[in-house]
């Protein structure tokens, strides 16, 4: 046995990340790296302890194995708060193979490279229009209200065929819903909206169908390969998902390149497509905006790193200090560098559960982050950085608000 | 370099896509991977192996002596 620990000495899980330094991870997680790939915390939302892995190599090796799971249902997985959201589920990411397999494979064919690509026009010109309204506006003014959260709304409306008319109602659920600090019974309450909401839209998609995604996973309703509360859960995940991580990067993404101007100057002067696309991975690396870990559980006993996981214990990869593994990424990696070579991070995950939309995600950050800045060239914030409110509660890091200038 | 792809443990995450559009490709109504180049030329071997060292359900195979 490994855990030598006392109770009482089991830190827990997730930490707080020091004051003043919103951009790296907590410094409890870079001492516990230090100290080798696994440690043992406690997790308080769901009452129990798990092993925290802290390297890239060990994360990796972890989640790419099939002896551990992703099914939230098994008892002593340590679940993550937006898993508790009143049993609405959020659909495959939370299942194993075959079945995670085969939900999943029904709405991969619209987040492949070449579909997103193609759309590519399209939301160059949601930005354009963004940015064209943002600067006929009163300044200062909140860069996530005004810029940040709407680009991926209408992005992820168009793509699923979602009123983005309904945009106010189901942004307000989705930041309920991943929230860490919410009550169970309010979590619950906006889930059980926000599946109402797909569930009567699926209902609409199978009578009326449009050329959207949500119409034809409403075909394989009809054909019985999915019932339609599966469908609901399923579009209430990609709504959530569509939009809440990539607003979030837009945001934190371009706080981040306000506090490191030469490396904003680098990615502004700049009209390589290859650079700015260099520019989104490491961003995506050096915030790794999933910052409560990806969790997991094992199915069997599983050797690693000298130590032993037993069948039945929680797992929980953290991502952000992997990304911050200066094996992989030798050269400063607690520094932004947009030139570093950061392809390999781990802030998609890794495994077969790694994010369906990260095409979109990349695409949308690419056209949001080159534009923004060569059209606005003065940007600045128009507050202080220790006023900024962070999401040091939310499911997904980022800022709440973030007041810019120009 | 010889490639292998397998179908059943892809994610179809579209990495390879990105990295080595001239060798791999997905299929349009599952996103599942193809494979255009089983010996791609010498020029695209980097970019390959890359694909492969990204894959995150390790479903690209090579063998390099071939």
């Amino acid at each position: 046995m490994t855990d030598t620990l006392s109770s009482a000495e089991i830190p827990d899980f997730p930490m707080a990340r020091a004051a003043g330094c919103p951009f790296d991870p907590p410094p409890r997680l870079r001492a516990l790296q230090q100290e080798g790939p696994l440690a043992r915390v406690r997790v308080p939302e769901s009452g129990g302890t798990a092993w925290l892995v802290t390297t890239y190599a060990e994360q990796r090796a972890l989640l790419a194995d099939r002896r551990v799971s992703s099914d939230v249902t098994r008892p002593g997985f340590p679940i993550p708060a937006p898993a508790r959201s009143g049993g609405i589920g959020l659909s495959f990411i939370l299942m194993d193979d075959p079945e995670h397999a085969r939900l999943r494979r029904m709405v991969q064919g619209a987040f492949t490279v070449r579909r997103v690509e193609s759309m590519r026009p399209a939301v160059q010109k949601i930005v354009d229009d963004m940015i064209d309204d943002l600067l006929a506006g009163p300044k200062p003014v909140d860069l996530v209200e005004a810029f940040a959260l709407p680009v991926p709304s209408l992005v992820i409306c168009e793509l699923l065929g979602v009123p983005y008319a309904d945009h106010d109602f189901f942004q307000e659920n989705s930041k309920t819903i991943i929230k860490r600090s919410v009550a169970p019974e309010e979590r619950a309450a906006a889930g059980g909206r926000l599946a109402r909401y797909l569930d009567d839209l699926v209902g609409r998609k199978l009578a009326e169908p449009g050329d959207d995604l949500l119409s034809r996973v409403a075909e394989r309703v009809k054909a019985g390969d999915l019932s339609r509360q599966e469908a609901a859960q399923m579009g209430v995940l990609l709504l959530i998902a569509g939009h809440e991580t990539t607003a979030n990067m837009i945001a934190l993404g371009t706080l981040a390149l306000l506090r490191n101007p030469a490396q904003l100057a680098l990615l502004r002067e700049s009209d390589d497509p290859k650079l700015v696309a260099g520019a989104v991975e490491e961003l995506l690396r050096y915030l790794n905006i999933t910052h409560n870990g990806r969790r997991r559980i094992a199915l069997e006993d599983i050797e690693i790193a000298g130590r032993t996981i037993r069948a039945g214990e929680g797992i929980i990869m953290a991502n952000d200090i992997g990304n911050r593994d200066p094996s992989v990424f030798p050269d400063n990696p607690d520094e932004l560098d947009i030139r570093r070579d950061a392809r390999r991070h781990v802030a998609f995950g890794f495994g077969v559960h790694q994010c369906l939309g990260q095409p979109l995600a990349r695409m949308e950050l690419q056209v949001a982050y080159s534009t923004l800045y060569r059209r606005v060239p003065t940007l600045s914030l128009a507050t202080d950085l220790e006023r900024i409110p962070f999401k040091h509660d939310g499911a997904v890091y980022g800022v709440y608000e973030l007041p810019v200038t120009w | 370099m010889k490639v292998r792809v397998d179908e059943d443990k892809c994610c179809g995450a579209g990495q390879c896509v990105l990295l080595a559009p001239d060798v791999f490709d997905q299929r349009e109504d599952d996103g599942i991977v193809i494979l255009l180049e089983v010996e791609p030329a010498e020029h695209l071997h980097a970019s390959v192996r890359e694909a492969a060292a990204v894959c995150p359900a390790a479903a690209i195979e090579l063998s390099e002596n071939a």
